[in-house]
């Protein structure tokens, strides 16, 4: 990164509080894949000017895979520890690439005492657009058959369909709907912990199921807005050697690469 | 002697209502059993939900054609049913269509036109619902958990409105010969019945027609009340649990799960700094049952899961958007609450016999709801969004995971692997979490 990422410690050392802390996630921060998210996120909101900042070592996971697994504790216990150190630093707004983190920390935190004003990344950069700090031109996609994947904790469980495609349909690129597509949409199949672990026995896997429905549009790129999806559906599209022609992008990354970064 | 019809008629009610009254108290008595939840806020949002779920069946119309169908069939039987009321005035004091009188003959004959309409209709939907239930191949009706008493009970109610609507029109149309003949006086208008049945009544002899009046209308009236009590034993109690249940429903983000309170008492305390860890413990209650987490049985779940197991309408609308289910996994949320409620009546039976519950060995978990089906959810909530009477399988999922997870440690090795890394490490990896900002510095 040709830019410096500061944390919260290094903020607060200067006295100060940046306009949002990003929550940056155990996918985000480790997965190779999810890294590219992170930083193209980064970059936007660098190049916009919107001053942020990370927990780096101070962030723990957010303890969904173990609340969706049926673990209350570890949950909790990761809660507690994020509350105190983002309470500490006096965080009030939070941006997060990940749906997953986004649901627990906006509706399951405040329960715990962490109440703060979340969005999910792509409703943070629609904002920043209609607010008009954020310029999309799509040049480099025009032409191009996008298809958005909704993923579940940002579709169905949190009611967000818009954001992500009046972001897409900046791009100047054609957005086509999947047959099962917002409310209707069909699981990735890594929620609820299965990420983890292997799928029950059955005719096959779900996103192998997603994947093909995804592809029956003929699209050149299949956009998401969740690490957890990015994975499944690149592993999809892998399945049916299509990663030559399909790619399968975070839309932080297609407003990067829009705006070259 | 003259009586005896009014008194039958008198007896057979109060017995009919008297069954009834006492199903739906031991369904009461049922739900009950469960843990309260408060679900008692935002009033006019539940009120608003209710009117527009339950009474205006805005979920149904997803699929547009069953959509509109069983709005037919809704719509008729409700207005069908102010009928009754005619019927039991008739009944008891031995008059002839009782309404005319209150509501003037002009708009009486309205009234029962529209009752014929709708009656037309009403036969025509079950008609189809029927061919399309029985022989039409599709895949949520023809799935295992609905083989015996489901799928009989399915056509039951189909054959039972057929039946009474076929006595309807029975009725009127003697009815309206008898009103030709002047044998009865004339009330109402009857398009269908004076149209369709009444040319071949018209051949009837008098007695014929008195008879197969009084017959038609003994039949609907018997027949409503067996339908009253059939509710009990089937899948149809949702036409009357369908508005409680909406108006209990969720309010919160799909995504949202509830904390567990006596988890977050625990952690608090060893989280604290200030907490001696060497202090005496303050005194334990020895009356106190040790608190379970998760679920195990229905006396586990909560009220409102209880009710949301006696509204399922076996639709299968949940089960045809499942991911697990679609992909062949054996997870199928409606037989989560097909589940739920044969154990809730297992229960109820147990308390009938025996004055209280009495332990029977057996559970919800294993035996009737399989792990293997737990762990296959992904906790997408399609099934919580594609439900017409916003039933949630998905909070009794959980609930049984948390079960096998807290009480048993019995969650799959990966899961305990992962489980035991976050504990560890703050995330699901083994990555260490002073290498959280790495990414910051790789191109
Ligand atoms: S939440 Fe679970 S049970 Fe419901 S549709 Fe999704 S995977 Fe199936
Ligand atoms: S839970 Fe709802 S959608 Fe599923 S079968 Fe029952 S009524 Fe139908």
């Amino acid at each position: 990164m040709e830019f410096t990422i500061k944390t919260m410690a290094e903020y607060a050392a200067e006295g100060k509080v940046p306009e949002v802390l990003f929550f940056v996630g155990c996918m985000g921060s480790f997965d190779d894949r999810a890294k590219k998210v992170t930083k193209a996120l980064c970059k936007i909101l660098h190049k916009v000017g919107v001053e942020f900042a990370v927990l780096g070592q101070e962030e723990s996971c957010n303890g969904d895979p173990a609340k969706r697994a049926g673990n209350e504790f570890i949950f909790q216990m990761m809660a507690h520890t994020n509350i105190e150190i983002m309470n500490g630093y006096g965080v009030k707004k939070i941006v997060t690439a990940c749906p997953h983190c986004f649901n627990i920390i906006k509706n399951e935190y405040p329960g715990l005492g962490g109440n703060y004003e979340v969005m999910h990344h792509t409703q943070f950069l629609r904002k920043l657009m209609e607010e008009g700090r954020l310029k999309i031109e799509g040049g480099t996609f025009k032409g191009k058959k996008i298809t958005f994947h909704d993923p579940c904790y940002l579709g169905r469980g949190n009611g967000e369909y818009e954001a992500p495609r009046q972001l897409l349909q900046k791009l100047d690129s054609e957005l086509v709907e999947m047959k099962r597509c917002k409310s209707s949409g069909l699981c990735c199949g890594a929620g609820g912990a299965q990420m983890f672990k292997e799928p029950e026995k059955g005719d096959k896997d779900i996103n192998i199921e997603r994947t093909e429905e995804a592809l029956a549009e003929k699209p050149n790129i299949i956009a998401t807005g969740c690490p957890f999806c990015s994975t499944m559906i690149t592993d999809g599209v892998k399945h049916f050697n299509k990663n030559d022609e399909v790619a399968v992008k975070d839309i932080a990354e297609l407003l990067a690469e829009a705006d070259d970064l | 002697m003259e009586y005896i019809d009014n008194i039958i008629f008198f007896i057979a009610m109060v017995v009919g209502f008297g069954i009834f009254f006492k199903s739906l108290k031991e369904i009461y008595r049922n739900i009950q059993l469960g843990k309260n939840i408060d679900r008692s806020d935002q009033k006019a949002k539940r009120w608003e939900t209710m009117s527009r779920v339950a009474l205006g069946q805005s979920k149904m119309v997803k699929r547009p054609v069953a959509g509109f169908l069983h709005i037919l069939v809704y719509v008729g039987f409700v207005i069908i049913n102010i009928e009754l009321v005619e019927i039991i005035i008739d009944g008891i004091f031995g008059t002839h269509r009782f309404l005319a009188v209150i509501l003037g003959d002009s708009f009486y004959n309205v009234f029962t036109a529209i009752l014929e309409v709708l009656a037309l209709l009403v036969i025509i939907a079950v008609v189809l619902f029927f061919i399309r239930r029985n022989f039409y191949g599709i895949k949520r009706f023809t799935m295992k958990e609905l083989f015996g008493w489901p799928k009989h009970d399915a056509n039951w109610i189909l054959i039972i409105e057929f039946a009474l609507m076929i006595a309807f029109f029975t009725m009127n149309s003697s009815d309206w010969v008898l009103q030709q003949r002047q044998i009865l006086e004339t009330h109402g208008s009857f398009p269908i019945s004076s149209n369709l049945l009444g040319p071949v009544f018209q051949n009837f002899s008098d007695n014929a027609l008195i008879f197969t009046e009084r017959g038609a209308w003994w039949f609907h009236f018997i027949g409503i009340l067996f339908f009253m009590n059939y509710l009990y034993y089937s899948k149809h109690l949702h036409i009357l649990l369908a508005f409680p249940n909406t108006w209990y429903a969720n309010l919160k983000p799909k995504g949202q799960f509830n904390n567990l309170d006596s988890v977050t008492a625990e952690i608090k305390l060893m989280m604290d700094p200030n907490a001696d860890p060497y202090a005496a413990q303050p005194e334990a209650d020895p009356n106190a049952v040790p608190e379970k987490f998760g679920a195990s049985d229905i006396f586990d779940l909560n009220k409102v899961q209880l009710m949301n197991a006696y509204s399922c309408t076996e639709c299968g609308r949940c089960t045809a958007v499942c991911p697990a289910n679609i992909t062949g996994k054996k997870l199928s949320p409606r037989k989560i609450m097909m589940d739920t409620r044969d154990r809730i009546e297992e229960v109820g039976k147990n308390i009938n016999k025996n004055g209280k519950f009495v332990d029977d060995g057996k559970m919800l978990l294993d035996d009737h709801i399989q792990r293997e089906e737990l762990w296959a959810c992904t906790t997408c909530n399609a099934c919580v969004e594609a439900c017409p009477i916003l039933i949630d399988p998905l909070s009794i999922i959980v609930e049984m995971r948390r079960f096998l997870v807290m009480e048993q440690s019995a969650a799959p090795q990966e899961l305990n692997q992962m489980m035991s890394n976050i504990e560890n490490n703050a995330a699901p990896w083994q990555y260490n979490q002073a290498d959280r900002l790495k990414w910051a510095n790789e191109n």
